[in-house]
């Protein structure tokens, strides 16, 4: 360590060590964030075999929700549920959960159904041949292009903004639990979310909801998720208390090296 | 009318003497030229000074000419600096510094002129130019500033003299005598019909103010008592003013934002009136839920944080909490909204509701306590 405690005052050492604290503060945030998977690609519906969905359910699912989606103490009974359940929580990599949390979060999917929509279709199917429930919604169903994106707006912020912020970003719920950024989330799934009210989210019936009504919500958030940030950063799009951090820690250690700057002695010059 | 001696007399006051002192050093510290222009000659020589006036300008003022001419000081302050040619590459760097600050400034401008608003990524690029340009520009100018005086402005300590602020006691005692004569003099004292009468017009002019505080609007009266909703009222969907029939909301599970209907475009009343609706399986509901008050495990309640009036809208339906984002105190939405958790003081008031012979839900009557947060006069 002789070679750093002899440089301590060096004219550069309040710079360097301001320096390595931004380095070492920006690091921090960005090893802890971490970013997220991509979302897999959903299919058209098909007519494939119950049998096979039956075969897949039973090698992914049961150990959790029973062979026959009955339920068991650690997770809930499925009879009923519907497609769209099922097709949302497996093509979000939700389900097959890794282990029983607070909450299931977008994660890549499990080697089953990674690549492979038909498979989560014919779950999805099985699912459905026991006690019906919503089915997965059509293409016409969630396109963003009949969707309303103005009034879409006034839809999510009345009914969604609350718990997933006015641009999608996401937000804290209680205990542990939290509502998650849309931005990932393809039409469909967005449909589905609000069809079926995954984990502690509602569920927004197509009796109260219209499916006019969803569509404008899909083609806001579908809006929303594509825009693009001119200055670079989104700063998680979470409105002034981030942009407020950002600015006061920023220009915090800016005027700190300014003010260095500014006070620094000046080397061979005489004072008289 | 008595009269003292002037500046030039026998008894030449220490005031004078010393603010005469005070702006001699002064002078020095500025090195300011000592030429006299001829008023000031004159007034120095002066008339003499009556009681009752105030005294020469020349005492009275900062930065008085001395009388007498002395010798200019050397410099304080280099004229040069030590290495000119040091010099001469900080000067180049500072005038760098500020050409860059004016085509920055330009560039602000032409930013302001050339790039259009008109659609949301046009507005953000545009705030993002702007923002770019201003910095640079005001960046620019403060370092060129800062490298000036680092570089060719001398480091050189000064100290400059002052003298107390206090008063002398001849000063204290020759105001004393002034103002009582002037008091006298004014007929102030001695004519109390004067003085009376001026302090009566005095009086409503400082009341005005007072009075004005009128202008802060009625009081709210009974407003924060009452909402819409009353008996008959038909909730409606927010936004789309939809009614909603009690068979359509029916999975176990869902939530809804209403309001009473035709209140959709009263920002003013929707503050107070709007209304979260929640649907249970009618066996989840318990106390201290008025059950009667409930349509088939559908209860509403106020989506107005009884804290500080924040929407409460986030709704777990795995643990039936209403959330309020803004300090996290938690509902339990199948216990009648009980505060389980933060900083409100009282359940989110429920709305009694039923349905109506078409089968579309409305209101009972109007919340029976006041929603929102607590004021002076809630009792």
């Amino acid at each position: 360590m002789r070679w750093i405690t002899a440089r301590r005052r060096h004219p550069a050492a309040g710079y360097a060590v301001v320096l390595l604290m931004l380095v070492a503060l920006g690091g921090g945030y960005a090893f802890l964030t971490g970013s997220g998977a991509a979302a897999a690609p959903v299919s058209g519906p098909s007519s494939e075999s119950i049998a096979r969905g039956a075969d897949l359910f039973a090698r992914n699912c049961a150990s959790c929700h029973g062979l026959q989606a009955q339920g068991t103490s650690v997770a809930p009974s499925l009879i009923g549920v519907g497609a769209a359940a099922v097709d949302f929580q497996v093509s979000t990599g939700r389900m097959p959960a890794k282990q029983n949390d607070a909450e299931n979060n977008r994660k890549p999917l499990a080697p089953d159904f990674d690549g492979k929509p038909q498979n989560i279709r014919d779950v999805a199917n099985y699912i459905e041949s026991l006690a019906g429930g919503p089915a997965i919604p059509d293409e016409a169903q969630v396109s963003a292009e009949a969707g309303d994106v103005g009034r879409g707006e006034e839809l999510f912020i009345a009914n969604c903004a609350a718990c997933h912020n006015f641009v999608g970003a996401g937000g804290a719920l209680t205990y542990g639990k939290s509502a998650p950024a849309l931005n990932q989330a393809t039409p469909t799934q967005i449909y589905e979310a609000m069809l079926t009210g995954p984990e502690a989210m509602p569920n927004f019936s197509d009796s109260t909801l219209t499916p006019q009504s969803k569509r404008d919500i899909i083609a806001y958030v579908t809006e929303k998720s594509s825009e693009g940030n001119p200055g670079g950063f989104s700063l998680g799009r979470i409105g002034p208390v981030t942009e407020g951090i950002v600015a006061f820690l920023g220009l915090l250690f800016a005027m700190v090296l300014a003010a260095m700057w500014i006070a620094a002695k000046q080397h061979g010059k005489t004072t008289r | 009318m008595t009269e003292i001696n002037g500046p030039d007399g026998p008894s030449r006051p220490a005031w004078h003497a010393e603010a005469a002192e005070a702006t001699e050093k002064l002078r020095q510290a500025t090195g300011s030229p000592s030429d006299e222009p001829a008023g000031h000659a004159e007034a120095a020589e002066g008339p003499r000074r009556v009681v009752g006036t105030p005294p020469p300008a020349q005492a009275r003022a900062l930065l008085v000419r001395p009388e007498d001419e002395e010798k200019a000081p050397e410099r304080e302050l280099p004229a040069d600096p030590d290495d000119p040619r040091k010099a001469k590459r900080a000067e180049k760097i500072v005038a760098a510094c500020f050409l860059l600050a004016m085509v920055a400034g330009f560039g602000f401008i032409a930013a302001y002129i050339g790039l259009e608003v008109h659609s949301l990524d046009a507005t953000l690029r545009s705030n993002l130019a702007l923002g770019l340009s201003m910095a640079v520009a005001f960046l620019a100018l403060g370092a060129g500033a800062v490298i000036w005086v680092r570089h060719l402005m001398p480091e050189v300590e000064l100290t400059e003299q002052r003298k107390p602020l206090r008063s002398s006691p001849e000063d204290k005692a020759a105001f004393k005598e002034t103002f009582k004569e002037g008091a006298d003099a004014s007929q102030f004292v001695k004519r109390p019909i004067l003085r009376r009468t001026l302090i009566a017009a005095t009086v409503p002019v400082a009341v005005a103010p007072i009075v004005l505080l009128r202008d802060m609007g009625p009081l709210p009266g009974t407003s924060l008592r009452h909402t819409a909703w009353k008996k008959g009222t038909r909730l409606v969907q927010a936004v789309t003013g939809v009614p909603v029939l009690a068979d359509d909301f029916s999975t176990p599970g869902g939530i809804l934002t209403v309001v009473p209907e035709g209140t959709l475009s009263d920002d003013e009343e929707l503050a107070k009136s709007t209304v979260l609706l929640i649907k249970l399986r009618p066996e989840q509901i318990k106390e201290p839920t008025v059950k009667n008050w409930t349509v088939n495990g559908t209860v509403a309640y106020s989506k107005i944080c009884t804290h500080l009036g924040c929407p409460a809208a986030l709704y777990e339906q795995t643990t039936h909490h209403i959330l309020c984002p803004c300090h996290q105190s938690t509902f339990a939405a199948d216990r009648g909204a009980a505060v389980i958790f933060g900083p409100a003081a009282r359940p989110l008031p429920q709305l009694p509701i039923t349905t109506d012979s078409e089968g579309y839900l409305v209101a009972q009557s109007d919340f029976h306590e006041p929603v929102g947060p607590s004021f002076w006069e809630r009792g």
